[in-house]
C-alpha cells in the first residue's frame, strides 16, 4: 500500500523531470549553436543530474537567489555552464531570452560561470579543481550559522586529476560536512581522451571511501536513481557522501554520443538539425518557448 | 604580408621537428594537446610524450624531475593555469634550482575569446618575470615563434614562453633569426619608439602607418624577450628619440611596460606610456571585439603615442 501511494505520488515527477531533462538538452544544443563555441558533451552529460537538483532536490527561490536559506549547487565543472544557464532560465532566475546572449561581449552568461553577472550562480569555476574547496567553506558557513541548508557540487571524471580535489575530499571527511553532497559526472572521457587513457582514476569509489566519504553509485541518466540518491544523502550523518553518477558524455543526441571530440566542440546547423530531429522536438518559438 | 598563422601551431610543428634530431627533448602536457599543439610531438614520439592528465602542478614538478635526469622537458598548458595554478612549483622545483625546463603556455591574453576571464591569462607575464632566474619571451609571430623554441633548447635553464590562441599577421621575414635578451627595431623613426611584444607589434606597425600620415615618424622595438630586457635598445630608444610608449596583451602592471619603465626610469627618464589591459579581468566575447573593448587596437596605440608625445 505504502509503495503503491509512493508509486502515484512520484511517478508523475519523474515524467515531469524526464521532460524538463529533454528541454534542457534543446536548450543547450540550440544555445551552443547560436554561441558557436562552447562546450557540448559535458554539458549533455550532466543534464539528468542538473535537472534532478533544480527541478526536484534543491530548496531554491529564482525569485530571490540570494535567499540565505538555500541550497547551494557549485559548478565545479565550469565549463558546462550552458546546462546550468538552461536550468536557470527555465527556472526563471533571468529570462531564457538570455540564453541567445551566451559567449557573447557583455552577457550575463559567461563562458564559464561567473557570480558576478549571472542570478543563480553561486562561484566563479571555470578553472577545474577548485570548485570542491569552495564547497566545503559554504557547508563550514552554514554550518556556523545553524542552517539547515545544503551544498552541492558537480565535478568531472577528468577533474578529479586535480590534486586539489583530494586536498578537499579530506578536509571535507576531516571536518564532518554532511551538509555536503558531491556528484562525479562520470562520463569516461575528458579532452585529449578517455580518462583511462589519459590519466586513470579508478578505483574511483574506493579512493572517496578511503578518503572518509559515503559513497554512492548510480546510473546518472536514471532519474529515479538520481532523486533517491540525493535523498539518500541527505540520511547520512558525519560524513560528506559522494554520488558517483555513471553517465554518456554527449547523452542524448546518437552523434555527440560518448564522443570525446566533441568536448569543446558546438553542434553545426547541420548538427543541431539532426539532433532536434532525433529528440523529435522544433526549434519554433525557441528560446521563449517550451519546446516540447 | 603572408596569412595570418597562430603562434600555437608552428609551436607544435617546431616541437615535432626538434624531436626528431634531439631525443633528449620529452613533452608534458596536461589534457590540452590538441589546443596547445603538444598532440602533434605525441604522435611522431608516444614514448616520450606524457599527458599527465588535468594535474598542471603535478606536471610542472614532473618536468623539473625529468630535467635532473638530463632531459629537456617542454611543459604545456594554457597560460593562466601554466603560470597560475602551477606558480610555486615552478618558483620552487624549476626556477630556484635553475633545471632546464621549458614552459610554452599557449592561450595567453584576452584574445583567447569566447571562454572568458577564467582562461584569459592577463597576469602570466608578471607572474613569470617576477620569479628569479627565469627566462620570459612573447613572441610576436610564426616565423618568431619558430626561432624561439630552437633557441631555448640551445639555452640552458628555465623558460617561460607565451604563444596564442588566435592567428597573428606574420611581420618578421622568413630568415630572421632571434636571439635571448634582444630587442629588434622592425621599423625605425626618430619621434617616439613603441616597443611592444606578441600580437601588439603588428598592431603597433599599423599605429605608426597612421601616425606617419600626420608626419611623425614611429620607431618600433619588437621586445620578444620580457627578461632579461634589452637594456641598451631601450635607453638608445629613450636618448634618440625622447618618448617611449609601451604596448603588450597583459595588465599593464608587471609586464613589459613595467619593465621597460623600470629601464627608462633608472638609466635615461623620459616620458613613457602603457598601453595595456587596465588592472581588469578579461571576459567573454570574440577576440576582435575584445581588442577593441580593452582598447589594444592599432588606433588605440596611436592615441597613446599622440598623447606621449605632448609630453616630449
Ligand atoms: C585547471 C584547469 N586545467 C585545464 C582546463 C581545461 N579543461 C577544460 S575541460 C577539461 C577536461 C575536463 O574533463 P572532465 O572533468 O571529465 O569534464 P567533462 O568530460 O565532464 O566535460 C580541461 C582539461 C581547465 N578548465 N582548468
Amino acid at each position: 500500500m505504502e509503495s503503491l501511494i509512493s508509486e502515484l505520488m512520484v511517478r508523475p515527477a519523474i515524467e515531469s523531470l524526464k521532460k524538463w531533462a529533454k528541454q534542457l538538452r534543446v536548450d543547450v544544443l540550440m544555445m551552443l549553436n547560436k554561441a558557436k563555441s562552447g562546450h557540448t558533451g559535458g554539458s549533455l552529460s550532466a543534464a539528468d543530474i542538473v535537472t534532478a537538483l533544480y527541478f526536484y532536490k534543491m530548496r531554491h527561490d529564482p525569485k530571490n537567489p540570494k535567499w540565505e536559506d538555500r541550497d547551494r549547487f557549485i559548478l565545479s565543472k565550469g565549463h558546462a555552464a550552458p546546462i546550468q544557464y538552461a536550468a536557470l532560465a527555465r527556472c526563471r532566475y533571468f529570462s531564457p531570452r538570455e540564453l541567445l546572449t551566451l559567449r557573447r561581449l557583455g552577457s550575463i552568461l559567461q563562458g564559464h560561470p561567473d557570480m558576478k553577472c549571472t542570478p543563480g550562480i553561486e562561484v566563479c569555476t571555470g578553472s577545474l579543481g577548485q570548485g570542491l574547496s569552495m564547497a566545503n567553506g559554504m557547508a563550514l558557513a552554514l554550518r556556523l550559522d545553524r542552517r539547515s541548508s545544503r551544498v552541492y557540487a558537480l565535478l568531472g571524471d577528468g577533474e578529479v586529476e586535480e590534486g586539489q580535489v583530494w586536498e578537499a575530499a579530506m578536509s571535507a571527511a576531516h571536518y564532518k560536512l554532511d551538509n555536503l553532497c558531491a556528484i562525479v559526472d562520470f562520463n569516461g572521457f575528458q579532452i585529449d581522451g578517455a580518462v583511462t587513457d589519459v590519466m586513470n582514476i579508478e578505483p574511483l569509489s574506493e579512493k572517496w571511501k578511503a578518503f572518509g566519504w559515503h559513497v554512492l553509485m548510480i546510473d546518472g541518466h536514471d532519474m529515479e536513481q538520481i532523486m533517491k540518491a540525493l535523498d539518500d544523502a541527505e540520511n547520512i550523518k558525519g560524513r560528506p557522501t559522494m554520488i558517483i553518477a555513471r553517465t554518456v558524455k554527449g547523452k542524448g543526441v546518437s552523434i555527440f554520443e560518448g564522443k570525446y571530440q566533441y568536448h569543446g566542440i558546438p553542434p553545426s546547423d547541420e548538427e543541431l538539425k539532426k539532433s532536434l530531429e532525433e529528440l523529435g522536438v522544433s526549434a519554433d518559438g525557441w528560446p521563449e518557448r517550451v519546446a516540447l | 604580408m603572408t596569412k595570418p598563422i597562430a603562434t600555437r601551431d608552428v609551436y607544435g610543428e617546431t616541437l615535432a621537428a626538434l624531436g626528431e634530431s634531439n631525443k633528449d627533448i620529452v613533452v608534458l602536457d596536461a589534457d590540452l594537446s590538441g589546443s596547445t599543439k603538444t598532440s602533434v610531438f605525441a604522435k611522431k614520439f608516444p614514448e616520450r610524450f606524457f599527458n599527465m592528465g588535468v594535474s598542471e602542478a603535478d606536471m610542472m614538478g614532473t618536468a623539473a624531475g625529468l630535467a635532473t635526469g638530463g632531459k629537456i622537458p617542454f611543459a604545456s598548458t594554457f597560460a593562466i593555469f601554466a603560470s597560475g595554478r602551477a606558480w610555486e612549483q615552478v618558483r620552487q622545483s624549476i626556477a630556484y634550482p635553475k633545471l632546464n625546463v621549458k614552459i610554452v603556455a599557449t592561450h595567453g591574453g584576452i584574445t583567447v575569446g569566447e571562454d572568458g576571464a577564467s582562461h584569459q591569462a592577463v597576469e602570466d607575464i608578471a607572474l613569470m618575470r617576477v620569479i628569479p632566474n627565469m627566462t620570459v619571451i612573447v613572441p610576436c609571430d610564426g616565423v618568431e615563434t619558430k626561432s624561439v623554441i630552437y633557441e631555448i633548447v640551445k639555452y640552458h635553464g628555465p623558460v617561460y614562453v607565451r604563444v596564442a590562441r588566435g592567428k597573428f599577421p606574420v611581420i618578421l621575414p622568413e630568415d630572421y633569426k632571434f636571439t635571448i635578451g634582444k630587442g629588434v627595431v622592425v621599423r625605425d623613426g626618430k619621434d617616439a619608439a613603441i616597443i611592444a611584444n606578441g600580437l601588439m607589434v603588428s598592431h603597433a606597425l599599423e599605429a605608426a602607418a597612421m601616425l606617419e600620415k600626420e608626419g611623425l615618424d614611429i620607431r618600433i622595438i619588437n621586445m620578444s624577450t620580457i627578461k632579461p630586457i634589452d637594456r641598451n635598445l631601450i635607453v638608445k630608444a629613450a636618448q634618440e628619440t625622447g618618448v617611449i610608449i609601451i604596448a603588450e596583451e597583459h595588465s599593464i602592471i608587471g609586464g613589459l611596460g613595467e619593465a621597460v619603465a623600470g629601464v627608462v626610469a633608472e638609466e635615461f627618464p623620459v616620458p613613457v606610456k602603457r598601453v595595456g589591459i587596465q588592472d581588469r579581468f578579461g571576459q567573454s566575447g570574440l577576440a576582435e571585439e575584445l581588442l577593441v573593448h580593452y582598447g589594444l587596437m592599432p588606433k588605440d596605440i596611436a592615441e597613446a603615442v599622440r598623447k606621449a608625445i605632448k609630453k616630449k
